[in-house]
């Protein structure tokens, strides 16, 4: 018998890894990165004097009060932003997943990719626009972008929903809507909790960042505080991110495991 | 026999209703939710005048140079980003993945090799759990505006991401092989090398891969904040209401995740 040669690596994947390199290379000489770290290195103590700065979080009452304020703030502009975002999507998949005809669904696919591929902060800037400063332009900017990502994934659950139900309620003389609301939500309304949930974790640490461009709430405070070099404000403000989001993701999971499980 | 034609789960529904009225109301307030501000006269002349000059989208010459100078930026970020990731990514996953652990195998846990498990998973954790964004604003401040900022700041979330998504995978593929090295005696890296690569080499690949693909998408929302490439001139656009130079980077943002897209689902073809 032949004993066979084992082959390492196949050329194919030499080639890949060669590409791959090559472009990490050309990507360090295109940034000039090297330069731009040894600088950095120059400035190691400044560095070092900064982060030593961070290790010492501002903890005044009056500091934590105003902390507190922003975390409700963050909270609220999530929570709003993931529903309006829920509602939006579940008003776009039901044309988005073929039910109102192709040109419905045409129509919804071209602005649930257009809500989807701008990102949340590009939005804010516009709602800061429509909205003025504030926690409201968050929520816009947020229940956009979701209402896009909800959307689709929405309308997808909708597609692999079984049919047999809405069938038989039609073939039994239901109307439309009941049938629906009978033959098919109860198949896709897990999915669709489940995903808005997850949608909210995400959300919590979008919404305190959309701040930096001026849409309320932890991250104008943060932007405010690492402006003004006051270190020791920002890293409070940024444990009370950590903190809120950890808290998110309990509350969350807790609520999928009542919810989406039962 | 006559049938109840109450819904048995009412009460249950009500409650829940009534407490997410009693929860929302007060959220709705600190959010300032008015959407009668978005039908303000000055506001929608505002938004109205500024999205106005999108069309037509600016074109000309000295613009665009400096258009595809940002875009080369944020893709060299993102890919010098990953590459840092993953050298941050690769020695945390080793340690902190269990299906290396020789003490598994045989049930006499070694607390040293168990502390330095611990110590890699928090690690993991505080690196991936403060967001890129808020660590480029962090970099900034010590690399000044640019992209080493962007850089750092996505070496440091990525790797953290990477490294937890990796030891998962580590953890969660055929373990039989490396089971059977670590138990005939092969050290830890021999069986990484022979025993879990060869099974977990094209998830690990292809989710690195996925990963460069949300570093684009990452790099461009990064340069906000100053940390370059296309974000950094959208932004600079967008303070100057600059409609025809904020469409065409729009477009242009929108085009490279779409080509980010199509590269990544190539690449990931190509190592199954």
């Amino acid at each position: 018998m032949q004993p066979v040669t084992p082959r390492v690596m196949p050329r194919r994947g030499l080639m890949l890894t060669a590409l791959v390199l090559a472009a990490v290379a050309a990507s360090v000489w295109r940034l000039d990165l090297i330069a731009a770290f040894a600088e950095g290195q120059d400035s190691l103590g400044e560095l070092l004097g900064f982060l030593q700065r961070f290790a010492a979080p501002d903890t005044s009452p009056a500091f934590l009060a105003k902390v507190g304020q922003g975390a409700i703030e963050t909270l609220a502009i999530s929570l709003i932003g993931t529903l309006l975002a829920v509602i939006g999507g579940v008003a776009l998949a039901l044309p988005a997943s073929g039910r109102l005809g192709r040109l419905g669904q045409l129509a919804s696919r071209f602005i649930l990719n257009l809500l989807r591929s701008v990102p949340e902060l590009v939005w804010a800037t516009l709602t800061v626009l429509a909205a003025g400063l504030g926690p409201f332009a968050g929520t816009l900017a947020l229940a956009l972008h979701t209402t896009g990502v909800l959307g689709r994934l929405y309308a997808e659950a909708l597609e692999n929903a079984p049919p047999a139900p809405e069938a038989a309620l039609r073939g039994a003389g239901s109307g439309a809507a009941a049938a629906f609301l009978y033959g098919t939500l109860p198949a896709v309304a897990p999915q669709w909790v489940a995903y808005g949930l997850y949608r909210w974790e995400m959300n919590i640490r979008m919404a305190a960042i959309l701040g930096f461009v001026g849409a309320g709430g932890l991250g104008a405070q943060l932007y405010y505080a690492l402006s003004l070099f006051h270190e020791a404000q920002a890293a409070t403000l940024i444990v009370a991110m950590l903190v809120l989001s950890l808290a998110v993701d309990a509350l969350s999971g807790w609520l999928r495991r009542r919810l989406v499980v039962a | 026999m006559s049938v109840s034609q109450h819904d048995p789960a009412a009460r249950g529904r009500a409650t829940a209703l009534v407490v997410a009225v009693c929860v929302l109301w007060p959220l709705l307030q600190v959010a300032q939710f008015e959407p009668a501000v978005l039908f303000d006269a000055g506001n929608l002349a505002t938004l109205g005048g500024f999205l106005g000059t999108f069309l037509p989208p600016a074109t000309d010459a000295n613009f665009l140079g400096y258009l595809a100078s940002a875009t080369l930026d944020t893709l060299a970020i993102a890919t010098i980003g990953i590459a840092l990731a993953m050298l941050i990514a690769v020695p945390l996953a080793l340690l902190s993945t269990r299906s290396l652990s020789i003490g598994r195998l045989d049930g006499r846990l070694r607390p040293v090799s168990e502390v330095i498990r611990v110590i890699a998973r928090g690690l993991t954790l505080v690196l991936r759990g403060v967001p890129e964004l808020v660590w480029a604003l962090v970099f900034v401040r010590i690399f000044g505006l640019g992209p080493a900022a962007g850089v750092a700041a996505l070496a440091i979330t990525y790797g953290g991401m990477l490294a937890k998504v990796y030891s998962e995978i580590l953890e969660s593929s055929d373990l039989s092989p490396t089971r059977a090295l670590l138990a005939a005696g092969s050290g830890r890296l021999a069986a990484l090398g022979y025993g879990l690569l060869p099974v977990a080499s094209d998830e690990l690949v292809s989710y690195t891969v996925y990963r460069w693909e949300c570093a684009v998408r990452a790099s461009v929302v990064m340069g906000f904040v100053g940390a370059g490439g296309l974000g950094q001139l959208m932004d600079q656009s967008m303070k100057m209401l600059n409609g025809g130079e904020a469409c065409s980077i729009l477009i242009t943002f929108l085009l490279l995740v779409m080509a980010a897209d199509a590269l990544s689902a190539w690449l990931r073809r190509q190592v199954r």
